[in-house]
């Protein structure tokens, strides 16, 4: 059973200048990450801890294919992002970089706070409300693909190319 | 018996030595051609296959562009491209350095063929699918990979077919049909799958026009902007050196299954412009409230080809722009600036008061010497007007073709070019322009 983290929600389009502002581009993953998602929820990046999971609505990551997008988001901790539909190159980077990128429709009940856990092998996301005594409410997420998982288990495409060059050469 | 097959499938089927594929399917394919540019490049890929201990699969199939980061106005960046020229060196890649944004240099240097599978180190590579090639965005770990194995994973896309049918009508342009677009079916509308663009008004674009469209399937969601070869492509490659003999082959079969197809009639589209902060808030530019411009930009990959120079320039000779607006233009190659000097295009410009900009990405992308202040209202010939791209995230940018930017300027607000041009009695926009480039 994956640890609980807390639920940032954020709506449709979230872009990739939102999560990795372009004038901040010439520096270092620390500065980018520091103004992740700022002109949304200025609050974010000073907020999030590690194991926390963003719910999102439509097109999750569209945008410019700067990598520092999904990058950002591995460095400010967060364990997962759920939304109904991603960018596709965000989609591919979030991946490479071992950060689980999941598709689900059923989101609408979600509330921004609320505290979850994601399985991947199981492929649900396990919702707890704010109410402890509550019973926590587990919405099914798609299934995600094969090969997409292996790279994932492996802990991105890095590590993921790095077997298959190793065992290359033995 | 033989199959209909898309134009996406060929392409991918060819690439991944299978005899057919399916939508949806995975597969693993070659790759034809790697482009890289200086910020998504060598500084981000070299660590990585340091770390795999591998080299290039392949040096003759890389190619590296510099427009991110040039002119090197930053301490930062100009290490950045000191990095990037010394890599271009060791690793004997092919290699152009400042001469212009990566979409628009690639196909310029002759560096695409219909039929090929190419990755690109940027959201913008679509742009290459205006050439019946298979281009697509891929970030740094994917090329890193790309790099080291000459592979790529990807799901086989379905084909969303959009037919413009009849021809557009002056003023009226490719960029206005991918605002219309991106109106119609929104920023994920193309559901990371091969949009490919035919009919009568798209067979009449020159290829940077056709460019446009492809370049902005970026807009749109989708993985590739496809545009199947014909008479014009081929002219074009043979004008840049390129000896294409098979691009009959490349196209979508009648009678293919496709995820949906859209028709749309140009002759009734009119200049479109869209509002902050999304490509997809699109509306007729005779729908718009009247809105104070403080800043004219033509620039980048989607707007500041020759062609668009060429149709913002008819309209701004002889007339100057509005007192207190800011005219910023940044040519989109270094050999588009100098055709468009050549032919008084420039001089139009300088002489209307504009600032030249370096041929890169610039305020586009957030980079470069200039950036859009609080407040600031910009019309802009670019492909995104996301909240704080081209600088403070107070600054509102709407999107309009480079001819609608130019008679903005003019006027000082946001205005249909279409008023410049009944009174003008310039026969010609860019649409009309009948040269293969």
């Amino acid at each position: 059973m994956s640890k609980t983290g807390r639920i940032y929600l954020l709506g449709d389009n979230i872009d990739t200048d939102q999560l990795a502002p372009g004038r901040y581009m010439k520096g270092g993953i620390e500065q980018l990450a520091a103004h992740c998602l700022e002109t949304v929820r200025p609050d974010f990046a000073n907020s999030v801890t590690a194991g926390d999971i963003i719910v999102a609505g439509r097109n999750f990551g569209l945008g410019s294919s700067r990598e520092q997008a999904a990058q950002a988001l591995v460095y400010l901790g967060i364990r997962a992002v759920v939304a109904q539909s991603f960018g596709g190159i965000f989609y591919r980077n979030a991946i490479n970089l071992g950060l689980p990128a999941l598709l689900a429709t059923q989101l609408e009940q979600i509330r921004d706070g609320e505290q979850a856990s994601v399985n991947i092998e199981q492929s649900t996301l396990t919702v707890h409300t704010l109410d402890p005594a509550a019973v926590g409410r587990i919405i099914s997420l798609q299934r995600v693909p094969e090969n997409v998982h292996r790279i994932l288990i492996d802990g991105g495409l890095v590590p993921h190319l790095k077997k298959r060059f190793t065992s290359a050469n033995n | 018996m033989s199959h209909a097959t898309t134009l996406a499938e060929k392409i991918i089927a060819r690439a991944a030595s299978l005899e057919r594929v399916k939508p949806g399917e995975t597969v693993t394919a070659k790759v034809d051609l790697a482009m890289i540019h200086d910020s998504g490049g060598p500084r981000r890929v070299a660590p990585i296959l340091q770390e795999l201990g591998v080299g290039l699969f392949d040096a003759s199939k890389v190619v590296l562009i510099t427009d991110h980061f040039v002119p090197g106005d930053t301490p930062e960046g100009a290490s950045i491209l000191r990095f990037t020229r010394d890599w271009a060196q060791q690793q004997q890649v092919a290699f152009h350095d400042a001469q212009g944004i990566c979409h628009v240099v690639l196909p310029e240097r002759g560096h695409l063929r219909p039929g090929m599978l190419v990755v690109g180190g940027d959201s913008h590579s679509p742009t290459g699918g205006a050439f019946g090639t298979f281009m697509f965005g891929v970030g740094a770990t994917d090329m890193a990979g790309v790099l080291a194995t000459g592979e790529i994973w990807l799901q086989v896309p379905s084909t969303i077919l959009i037919e413009w049918k009849n021809q557009l009508q002056p003023g009226v342009s490719a960029k206005d049909m991918m605002l219309f677009l991106c109106g119609q079916l929104g920023m994920d509308g193309g559901r990371y799958q091969a949009v490919e663009y035919t009919g009568s008004a798209v067979t009449a674009l020159p290829m940077q026009d056709r460019m446009t469209l492809s370049n902005m399937a970026a807009e749109l969601g989708a993985q590739v902007g496809l545009i199947a070869p014909d008479d014009t492509t081929a002219d074009y490659l043979r004008s840049v050196g390129v000896e294409s003999t098979d691009w009959q082959r490349w196209r979508t079969d009648p009678n293919s299954p496709v995820s949906e197809k859209h028709c749309f009639d140009a002759a009734a589209l009119t200049p479109q412009v869209a509002a902050p902060h999304s490509p997809a808030n699109t509306m007729d530019i005779g729908d718009t409230p009247f809105t104070e411009i403080d800043v004219a930009y033509i620039g980048a990959c989607t707007g500041a080809k020759y062609t668009d120079l060429k149709s913002a320039a008819e309209l701004l000779k002889n007339q100057p722009i509005a007192t207190g607006v800011e005219l910023l233009v940044a040519p989109a190659s270094l050999q588009d600036q100098l055709r468009a000097k050549q032919e008084g295009i420039m001089q139009v410009f300088e002489s209307a008061g504009a600032k030249i900009l370096p041929n890169a990405c610039g305020i586009c992308a957030g980079y470069g010497t200039h950036r859009l202040a609080a407040n600031t209202v910009c019309i802009s010939s670019t492909a995104r007007n996301f909240r704080g791209r081209m600088g403070d995230s107070a600054a509102k940018v709407w999107l309009g073709s480079a001819i609608t930017v130019a008679a903005s300027a003019i006027a000082g607000r946001i205005t249909d070019p279409r008023e410049f041009l009944m009174d003008g009695g310039s026969g010609g926009s860019a649409t009309s322009n009948t040269s293969n480039i």
